[in-house]
């Protein structure tokens, strides 16, 4: 396969989540469209490895080349656990003030 | 067309069309549920790729604890779908505009990049993404990114409960 259509697919998904922030008000759902994105690149980053890895592996068969990527997706999503935990507790709180999950009332930190 | 091939283009097309179907879903527990979809479509890329490891990591972590803490986030808030506030309709047109101009943007950029044309992705096959070469990667060269992320974990759990008790 070649890795253009994995580029392709990765960017459609990612401008859908950058679409997704733009035009909705709900926190809840705009931050559903960060994690979108997040899982966009770790696909990306996954095809880029076997990239590489299969181009190593007709040279060395044993080579481990590409094994970095996975495991920053993994650490990716680690990074990602942790941000959805405090994120959504910020999102209850916000919720518990207002009794909406409406992101322009974050207009208030301005003054 | 190989059968790889059509599972590519099947899981992708189910994957863009979820996704698309997240943003137009008036109730956010549709879109919950959506984004679920994707995850799923993703984890068969995964296996597709034979990254098996991350396959199973991203249903456990991805579709499991993260997309449930959100689906309780939302039952604990009682989120009405018709009393939701929704943006002007210029300011949506402006939004699809910008991300539509951002993909093709990309994509040109991309279709120009002699660097990658005829790079093949290996499917199906190498070792790389098993739990094994992973799990040895993980313990001899990045032990210390592995406990520090125990410390962000703990730091996380302590914010999320200071700012839940408020």
């Amino acid at each position: 396969m070649p890795i253009q259509y994995y580029i392709f697919f990765c960017l459609t998904l990612f401008s859908i989540g950058v679409v997704g922030v733009l035009t909705r008000r709900n926190a809840i759902i705009v931050f559903m469209c960060i994690e979108l994105m997040l899982n966009a690149v770790n696909l990306l980053l996954v095809a880029f490895s076997k990239m590489h890895s299969g181009a190593a592996l007709a040279v060395s068969p044993t080579s481990t080349a590409g094994i970095d990527a996975q495991i920053f997706v993994f650490f990716i999503m680690v990074v990602a656990a942790a941000e959805v935990s405090v994120g959504l507790a910020i999102i209850v709180m916000m919720y518990r003030n207002t009794h909406s999950t409406d992101i322009n009332f974050l207009n208030r930190l301005k003054n | 067309m190989s059968i790889l091939e059509i599972l590519f283009f099947a899981l992708s097309a189910f994957a863009i069309v979820s996704a698309i179907m997240v943003l137009v879903s008036k109730n956010p527990i549709h879109s919950v549920l959506w984004l679920i979809l994707v995850f799923f479509a993703i984890s068969g890329h995964y296996i597709l790729l034979n990254a098996q490891f991350l396959a199973i990591v991203n249903i456990i972590v991805y579709a499991g604890a993260i997309m449930v803490l959100f689906l309780f986030v939302i039952m604990l808030m009682n989120v009405q779908s018709d009393k939701e506030p929704q943006k002007k309709l210029l300011t949506k047109f402006i939004g699809v505009l910008s991300g539509g101009s951002l993909l093709i943007l990309l994509i040109a950029l991309v279709k120009q990049t002699t660097q990658l044309q005829g790079k093949q992705v290996l499917m199906k096959e190498g070792t790389i993404g098993l739990i094994h070469p992973l799990g040895k990667a993980l313990f001899n060269d990045y032990v210390l990114p592995f406990e520090i992320s125990s410390v962000l974990f703990l730091s996380a759990m302590v914010g999320a409960v200071i700012i839940g008790k408020k």
